[in-house]
This record gives C-alpha cells, sequence and structure tokens, in this order.
C-alpha cells in the first residue's frame, strides 16, 4: 500500500498542509527543526494512534490549537480509502473512514500498515522494558486490529485494580481494614484479558522470530546469531513459587495463562497490597535480546545495538509483508533520520533491504545523508512549508 | 483567579461544573444568559429549582419519579418476576423505548470503578439485596454499560446473585464493546435484550 495524499490542519508545526506522494522512494529534506519529522510523523499516527516520538498527544497539536487533523488517502491493490483521525486534546480521537464517522476511532487501526526507523529505536535494545512491550504491541495490533480492544480492556483493568490496591494499602497503614471484596472480580478480569494478551504476543513473536534472525545476519554481515524470547512475569511468578513455570509453548495457551495468572494473583496478594501495585501479568513483561549467547542490553557495542533494532524493524516489515491475507501490499517504510545514526556499512545494508518497498518515505537534514541506492522523489521542508522539488 | 467580578463569576464557576461544560463554554452561556430578556431566565431557574423540588428518586427502584415511586414500579401489568438491572435512570429511558422488556428495573446509580472511588456500598447494591429477598424475582437481566467497569461491576453482581438461585443473564450481544448504554440504537438494544446469555462463573 502507499499514501497518496496528506493533509494537516493543526498538526504539529503545520497550519494546513497538502501533499501528494508518490508509491517508491520520497526523500524530506530540510535543515534542523523546519518540519520534515512532523510530516512522517502523522503518517505514522495515523497507523498506530501513538507517535514515536512521544507518549502524550498534547504535544502533536499545534500549540494553541484546539485539535489537530490528519487526513491520508491510502491506496492499496484492492482499493483507495481515505483515513482520517481527529485529535482532541484530552478526548478521544475521533475516526472517519471515507468521510463516514466510524463508532470507534480504533477501527481505524489496521487500515494504514506502518513501519518507523527512528534514532529513538535504540531505546529498543538499551532502554527500559515498556519500549518493547509497545514494540510488540503496536505490530500485534496492525497484524490483527481487534487486539486493540484487549490491550485497552486489559490497561484499564490494571489502573482499576491498582487503584483498588492502593486505597487498600492506604487503609492498611491508617490501621483500617481494606475493603477487597471487589478485588476477586478484577483479579478473574485482569486475568482474562492479560492471558488473551500474553498469548497473542507469544504467538506473534514466534512468527517475528525467523525474520529477525534472518535480518540481524544481513545488517550485521552474520557476525553473530540474534536470539529473541519473551520474558512473562507470569512465569517468573511461578518459578518464586516454586511451581513449574512451563516454557514458551505453555504461554501461547490463553486458557493456561489465565490459570496461572489467577493462582500467582492470590499468591502475590499480601505483597500486592503491601505495595499497591498489580505484580504480575504482560503489562510487566519483557522481551529478552541476546546476542552470541549474551543479553544485548548492557553488553552489545552501540553498533550491534544499532543492528538489532534495525533488524527489529526490517522483521516487523517483513512479517507485515508475509501476512498480507487482506492483499493490501506492503506497509509503508518510514525512515526518519536514521542514516545520519548510521556508520557506511549499515547504511548501505539497510539502504540495500529497503530500496524495492512500495513506499519508502526518508528524512534527512541534508541531501548527503540519503544513500545513493535510494534516489527518489524529493521533497524539500523549510518553516513547515513542503514543497515538491523532483 | 477569577477575571470577572462577584456573581458573573459564580455563575461561571456553576455552568463550569455541569458535565461536557468546560470554561469556555460555561463563559459563552453565562454571557448568553445575561443579555436574554428577564422573563426567560426566569423560566430557567424555576425549571430548575422545580426539578430538584418534585422529581426524587423512586424508593424502590432508584430510578427518577415525581412521587414516591415511578411510573413503572407502580404498573401492576409488569412481570414482578423479572428484573434489569442497569447503570443509571437514562438506561432505563433507553430500555423503555425498544418496547422489549415487560419487567422492573433496579437503577445502581453508577458502576464499580476504583479509580473514581466507588466501591459496591457506594452503589445501590444493597437496596437490591433486599428487593431479591422474598422470591418473587427470578429472574436477573444485567444491563451495565459493556465497559471494563460495567463488566466488573456485572461479574461482582453475578457472583452474589446466583447462590440465592436467580437465574442471572447479562445483556451483551450486538452492544459495541466497550460502549456507553445509552447510545446504543433502539434496534441493537432489542436485539440484545433477545440475545441475552447467561453468565458463567
Ligand atoms: N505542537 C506544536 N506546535 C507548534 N510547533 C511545534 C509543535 N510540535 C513541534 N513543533 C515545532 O516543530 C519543529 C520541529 O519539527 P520537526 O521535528 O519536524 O523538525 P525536523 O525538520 O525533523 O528537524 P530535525 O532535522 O532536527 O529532525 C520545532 O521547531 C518545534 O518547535
Ligand atoms: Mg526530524
Ligand atoms: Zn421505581
Amino acid at each position: 500500500m502507499y499514501v497518496s495524499d496528506l493533509a494537516l490542519t493543526d498538526f504539529r508545526s503545520y497550519g494546513e498542509a497538502l501533499l501528494s506522494l508518490d508509491p517508491g522512494i520520497t526523500a524530506f529534506v530540510g535543515p534542523n527543526g523546519q518540519g520534515k519529522t512532523n510530516l512522517v510523523e502523522s503518517i505514522g499516527y495515523l497507523s498506530t494512534f501513538s507517535s514515536h516520538r512521544v507518549a502524550s498527544d498534547a504535544a502533536l497539536v499545534r500549540y494553541g490549537a484546539s485539535r489537530a487533523i490528519i487526513q491520508a488517502k491510502v491506496v492499496s491493490d484492492e482499493r483507495t480509502s481515505v483515513l482520517e483521525l481527529e485529535l482532541v486534546s484530552g478526548k478521544a480521537n475521533r475516526a472517519r473512514l471515507n468521510r463516514s464517522p466510524l463508532p470507534r476511532a480504533r477501527e481505524l487501526l489496521g487500515m494504514l500498515r506502518t513501519v518507523v526507523f527512528a534514532p529513538e529505536d535504540l531505546s529498543l535494545v538499551k532502554g527500559d522494558p515498556d519500549g518493547r512491550r509497545r514494540f510488540v504491541d503496536e505490530l500485534l495490533v496492525l497484524l490483527s486490529p481487534k487486539l486493540a480492544g484487549v490491550r485497552s480492556d486489559y490497561e484499564r483493568v490494571v489502573r482499576q485494580r491498582n487503584a483498588l490496591l492502593k486505597s487498600a494499602a492506604g487503609a492498611r497503614r491508617g490501621g483500617g481494614n481494606a475493603d477487597l471484596r471487589t478485588l476477586d472480580v478484577w483479579d478473574e478480569k485482569a486475568a482474562a484479558a492479560g492471558a488473551q494478551l500474553t498469548a497473542a504476543r507469544v504467538r506473534m513473536l514466534r512468527d517475528l522470530r525467523p525474520h529477525v534472525q534472518n535480518a540481524y545476519e544481513r545488517v550485521s554481515s552474520g557476525q553473530s546469531q540474534a536470539e529473541i524470547a519473551y520474558r512473562a512475569s507470569v512465569q517468573q511468578a511461578m518459578s518464586d513459587q516454586g511451581s513449574e513455570p512451563g516454557g514458551e509453548d505453555a504461554l501461547t495457551n490463553a486458557d493456561l495463562v489465565e490459570a496461572q495468572l489467577l493462582e500467582a494473583m492470590s499468591r502475590l496478594r499480601p505483597k500486592e497490597i503491601e505495595r499497591g501495585v498489580s505484580l504480575v501479568g504482560p503489562h510487566r513483561d519483557d522481551l529478552e535480546l541476546r546476542l552470541g549467547g549474551l543479553p544485548a542490553k548492557g553488553y552489545a557495542s552501540h553498533g550491534e545495538s544499532w543492528s538489532l533494532a534495525l533488524a527489529l524493524r526490517l522483521a516487523s516489515y517483513e512479517l507485515l509483508k508475509a501476512d498480507d491475507w487482506r492483499s493490501d501490499g506492503e506497509p509503508v517504510l518510514i525512515l526518519d533520520d536514521v542514516f545520519a545514526e548510521l556508520d557506511s556499512r549499515r547504511r548501505n545494508r539497510l539502504a540495500e533491504l529497503v530500496a524495492k518497498a512500495e513506499q519508502v518515505l526518508i528524512t534527512a537534514a541534508v541531501a548527503e545523508d540519503v544513500p545513493e541506492q535510494l534516489e527518489g522523489a524529493r521533497v524539500d521542508v523549510m518553516g513547515s512549508v513542503a514543497t515538491r522539488v523532483r | 483567579m477569577s477575571a470577572y467580578d462577584g456573581v458573573v463569576q459564580e455563575l461561571i464557576d456553576e455552568l463550569g461544573q455541569l458535565p461536557g461544560v468546560g470554561p469556555k463554554s460555561a463563559q459563552r452561556i453565562a454571557f448568553h444568559i445575561l443579555s436574554a430578556d428577564t422573563e426567560r431566565v426566569h423560566r430557567l431557574a424555576t425549571a430548575l429549582t422545580e426539578v430538584k423540588a418534585r422529581v426524587r428518586f423512586c424508593e424502590i427502584c432508584g430510578n427518577v419519579s415525581e412521587e414516591d415511586q415511578c411510573r413503572i414500579c407502580r404498573d401492576p401489568r409488569r412481570d414482578g418476576g423479572l428484573l434489569c438491572v442497569v447503570e443509571e435512570a437514562k438506561d432505563v429511558v433507553a430500555i423503555e423505548r425498544t418496547r422489549e422488556f415487560r419487567g422492573r428495573y433496579h437503577v445502581l446509580g453508577g458502576a464499580i470503578n476504583p479509580i473514581d472511588g466507588v466501591g459496591p456500598d457506594d452503589l445501590r447494591i444493597r437496596e437490591l439485596m433486599t428487593r431479591l429477598a422474598d422470591g418473587e424475582v427470578t429472574e436477573v437481566i444485567i444491563a451495565t454499560d459493556p465497559n471494563v467497569e460495567g463488566e466488573a461491576t456485572a461479574t461482582y453482581l453475578t457472583r452474589m446473585l446466583r447462590p440465592m438461585g436467580i437465574v442471572v443473564s447479562r445483556l451483551a450481544s450486538g452492544l459495541p464493546v466497550g460502549g456507553d448504554l445509552e447510545y446504543a440504537d433502539e434496534i441493537t438494544l432489542g436485539r440484545a435484550f433477545e440475545g441475552r446469555r447467561s453468565i458463567d462463573v
């Protein structure tokens, strides 16, 4: 698939912007702070409802404006669709598809598939688990949009459960009795949604694994082997409690995980009440990345970390490409300022691997940062005005 | 810091407390009221005080009513064996519009929501139990909203009602998950009633 037209209203630094795009490669070029990333970020946001740069949506709405609108025409083999998303600060997004309002904005998820490469990707390897969980969940939702509901329900249940645990912890400290009559209910809801999410993540991870290994080999020229494993807090809790946690297979069985989560929660209950937080479930899980047998985090060199981060994104692209049962075509690739970060070897590898993609959108401060293999259309970006020059 | 003097600011502050009214709208409504003729403002003020003076909550079901007991609770043609539990009085209106349901209602006054500090004691659950004690009601349909809080409330109630030998079912099929009951259209809501399912606990 590819984006043929993009229209922005009050998004980031853009008051109004209209842009036509072709399939193939387009480079957005201009000095720092002129609005290149803002443009491609809007396309990424339309795809996953999250930005690769900020966790909160507030900064996406133009300063002083009350709402932002992203509109894109998306062309795939079978059809052309107009996707529209309205972001209102502090409120739920509103979405329209081919001009008709959708009852829930998240029905738009999965309609536009993107893979974003950005300097921030290094934190997939070097950073905290929440970045890796977000990576897994965003890919999961692109592959299976209905999981967006499971994910947001689960997050809501955990917030409710934490609030209850916190008030119980407070009541305890005040010498009173905690009102825990509803905790069993929240345990049950957390276990049900949590198990579904866990099983879906692990099943996807199995499909992703060979692509990660393959991509890492290609990016790093076979220096070492990349391994990727799911670390489930429920299995950790089981083995801490002296039970047999089971392996990766066990995690793909949602019924089994649900039972394990319930058991772990009931055994952890005193500790959870003392701490006032939910200690087990997919919100506490992690993706373990290893290179040549050693954990990547803390051990891998800067260059190796970059290769692995690129491999994760390339693998996402390959997996989305392989999972094209709706014949939407390939996902749109967005490369935000990555070439400037890479040494020449990795640069060339990456360029070769993406050169033939259906649509590639690249941002770079200077034209020389774009590898020669990626010659294509060019849009100059200056003071939040985008001008097609080639 | 207040932008306006005394009573004007007071009015804006009061309006701003209403659901769905932000500071900007509050200011707009306040100035609209200031420029409207006295007669109309008087009618609005009377409507507000009258509604508070005359309308109360049905002592049986918690629905809004102008008498001690609401129209539905007083209606002898209603099936006394069937009870539908909802979060808010506005849900009663939504279900009544479908004309599918012949039983009576019980309004909880919300859903379990620890983030907002709402637990079982803040809802009309004790009143529900008292109502069910005499055994007349044999089936309870739980029509809380199809979102996380509504589902948790439904599960909590089911766990209390099942041991009493009451048939418990949940309104579900067809309702948009994650939504509000009051926004469901009549046909969807009507179908949801026909397709209600018994809950496993
Ligand atoms: N919500 C907003 N409202 C107004 N302006 C904004 C908003 N968010 C970001 N900006 C402005 O947008 C500019 C940054 O744009 P962007 O990140 O697209 O730059 P860029 O061209 O990618 O630069 P670089 O080459 O440094 O990556 C900054 O000047 C910033 O002040
Ligand atoms: Mg940038
Ligand atoms: Zn009544």
